[in-house]
């Protein structure tokens, strides 16, 4: 089994999609002949051609805008934000036009927009964002952001078949961190709309989604050494749809929970999961339901500032510790 | 000058020799300050990305050049030339790329992205075009408070395709701001040809689109860029509104430091070497008996010192403290709320 790193899984399911369906095709700015800024598109100028593999003006507005209309037509256009923070340039496209064209017309939008995510990397206030809030609250838009090689690619083979607008959100703190076995030739789809448990456990439930599953992963590892507690997380992998089961199975399992996620708190999602667990949980619950989020800031460029701006997998095992011991 | 040589014939532009000699001093400062960064880079002392404007130093300079003390500029990430003529400090720029915590944002945002008001530059944000419309609204209060002030923006051949550079400078043109908008055409955006990013050969062209006047200038020839940018700046001064200046140059490093360049044509590259626009200029300067190799060597030494200087100064100041991590996020209340999980 080869291995493989989040951003070859990435690009491997775009592949095959591309190879299995000649409907769908690439558009974006420097995705052709260079292969993209991360490189997530090397080889497929060469493999499939310029009219599939189309390098666009810098004009976001106009990629989402001319994906939706030759999605309209029966294509599936896959449109790639050199950095998803240049998604608020298509904002209008993609809540206004994009997210009502089933509700208000009956017009079939099936298109992914996908692009790099989120911080960690030195990137500053205009290349670190995690845009998903924004997207989350407008009705009509699905959301995915997969924490795995193996949903990097099952969530973008899904994304691209599905007959919905679908938001997918790499993280490339990710992009070459991480690796893992993928079987050649198996169909790797991850449903939308269902999450999945990241680590077992009965004493508490972490619900988080993206690079924070792995900083909640290693904050459960510690607990468990150090204090003998057991956490679960769970991974959402798609945010919208929310997988509402798994969430309350989870907390109605452990009676307490903890949502972390990397963007700021205020009007982040975790407000929305946290009012579902109150809403659907409430008399399960043993604590408070609490968030670990990042400050709410535009995100800093230098080390020291954004590693006190964002959470950090401490931040998760003093909350944890807090809920535990409530 | 010593005697013998040739009688300096008259310098164009209604330039005197003094002024010469700094628009090389500025032209050296850049391309040195530049080379002191690839080395800092090259140490992992850059924290973030490095962004050379190798080969258009000519129209950064000469452009800014042309201003006056209260005109504002709003540079693109290759302007580093046109922030140290309106008196952006090497060491400032030094500390931004390192996010030092003594650098003029405090370490919160990168390379070229800071301003001075007073001294007339404002920092660009990352999402290309949006200068367009805000150095339009500075345009704007000049002409509302009825000062003979200007406002000059750069954007690059591929930002011309973003929204807010037709918002921005169509709103410039119909209100008849005093705002001149030099559009960089340098070949790419990334790794983007100029061809794939427009339909049009010459981007000022798109002038006529606004109503305004367009021109199209050399932008390896100094002299050049800095009389049609002073002839728009001047006009924009007398009531005479908005002007397009397209100046024809060329990117000849990677779109940063990182990028392999694999889309250029080395043959274009060495092309382009031939007709640096510093070469140029010295050559003109010595062509004409502006200065001699004398002076220049000396100007190469005193930048030389000046940078040695910097980057002594400011190579081993901290980064900064977390105690500034959540302050003047308001006016008021200035700060946001430490959460309550983060250890003190
Ligand atoms: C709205 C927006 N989309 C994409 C980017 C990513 N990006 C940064 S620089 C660049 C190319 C810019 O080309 P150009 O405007 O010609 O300026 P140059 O780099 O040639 O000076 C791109 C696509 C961005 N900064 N902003
Ligand atoms: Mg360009």
């Amino acid at each position: 089994m080869p291995e493989l790193t989040y951003l070859e899984a990435l690009r491997q399911g775009m592949w095959e999609e591309m190879a299995r369906d000649e409907r769908v095709f690439i558009l974006g700015e420097d995705v052709g002949i260079y292969g993209g800024a991360f490189k997530v598109t090397e080889g497929f100028f060469e493999k499939f051609g310029a009219s599939r593999v189309i390098d666009t003006p810098i004009s976001e507005a106009a990629i989402v805008g001319a994906a939706a209309g030759a999605a309209h037509m029966g294509l599936r256009p896959v449109a790639e934000m050199q950095f998803i923070d240049f998604i608020s340039c298509a904002y209008d496209m993609l809540t206004n036009y994009v997210a009502t064209a089933r509700y208000r017309a009956g017009l079939s939008t099936p298109i992914v927009v996908r692009g790099p995510s989120g911080g960690f990397v030195r990137g500053g206030p205009f290349h670190s964002q995690m845009p998903e809030a924004a997207f989350f609250h407008t009705p009509g838009l699905k959301l995915v952001a997969p924490a795995t090689v193996r949903d990097a690619k099952g969530l973008i083979k899904a994304a691209i078949r599905d007959d919905d607008p679908v938001i997918y959100l790499e993280h490339k703190f990710l992009y070459r961190r991480i690796k893992e076995n993928i079987p050649e030739g198996e169909d790797i789809i991850t449903p939308i709309g269902k999450a999945r448990i990241a680590r077992e456990g009965k004493d508490l439930t972490i619900v988080t989604y993206s690079a924070m599953v792995w900083k909640s992963l290693e904050a459960a590892e510690q607990i468990e050494k150090e204090d003998g507690a057991s956490v679960e997380v769970i991974d959402l992998r798609t945010l919208l749809p929310m997988d509402d089961a798994a969430i309350i199975a989870s907390v109605k399992k452990t009676n307490r929970a903890l949502v972390v996620h990397e963007d700021t708190r205020t009007g982040g999602i975790a407000g929305e999961i946290i009012a579902r667990i109150n809403e659907q949980a409430f008399e399960w619950l043993d604590a408070p339901v609490m968030r670990v989020t990042a400050h709410d800031t535009p995100i800093p460029y230098a080390p020291t500032l954004e590693d006190f701006v964002l959470p950090q997998a401490q931040d998760v095992v003093k909350a944890a510790r807090w809920l535990l011991a409530y | 000058m010593t005697a013998g040589t040739v009688p300096a014939s008259t310098i164009p532009a209604g330039l005197n020799r003094e002024q010469l000699l700094e628009i090389y001093y500025f032209l050296r400062l850049t391309r040195s300050l530049e080379e002191r960064l690839v080395n800092l880079y090259r140490q992992s002392k850059v924290i973030g990305g490095l962004y050379r404007s190798l080969g258009q130093e000519g129209e950064s300079v000469a452009s800014a050049y042309a201003l006056r003390p209260g005109d504002i500029l709003s540079p693109l990430i290759r302007n580093l030339g046109s922030m140290l003529v309106r008196g952006a400090k090497p060491v400032e720029v030094l500390r931004q790329y390192m996010a030092k915590a003594t650098s003029p944002t405090k370490g919160r945002e990168l390379n070229i992205h800071f301003n001075d008001l007073q001294l007339g530059y404002l920092g660009q944000i990352s999402h290309l075009g949006d200068m367009v419309p805000v150095m339009a609204g500075i345009a704007l209060s000049f002409k509302l408070r009825k000062e003979t002030r200007v406002g000059l923006v750069y954007v690059g051949d591929g930002a011309t395709s973003a929204g807010a550079f037709h918002e921005g400078i169509n709103f410039a043109a119909v209100q008849h701001l005093p705002l001149v908008v030099i559009v960089e055409h340098n070949g790419f955006s990334y790794s983007t040809p100029t061809s794939r990013q427009t339909a049009v050969e010459r981007l000022a062209v798109k002038a006529k689109g606004y109503g305004i006047p367009g021109v199209t200038v050399d932008g390896n020839d100094v002299l050049a860029v800095y009389e049609v940018t002073r002839d728009a700046v001047e006009r924009a001064r007398v009531g005479g509104g908005t002007t397009l200046i397209e100046v024809v140059t060329y990117r000849r490093k990677g779109h940063a430091e990182h990028d392999d360049q694999r889309y250029q044509s080395k043959d274009e590259i060495a092309k382009w070497e031939g007709n640096d626009p510093v070469d140029r200029y010295v050559e003109t300067l010595q062509k004409n008996g502006w200065a001699d190799s004398t002076i220049l060597a000396a100007i190469d030494a005193r930048v030389t010192g000046q940078l040695d200087q910097a980057v002594a100064e400011c190579e081993n100041d901290p980064l900064p403290s977390i105690d500034t991590a959540l302050t003047e996020v308001f006016a008021n209340p200035p700060s946001a709320e430490r959460l309550w999980f983060r250890d003190a």
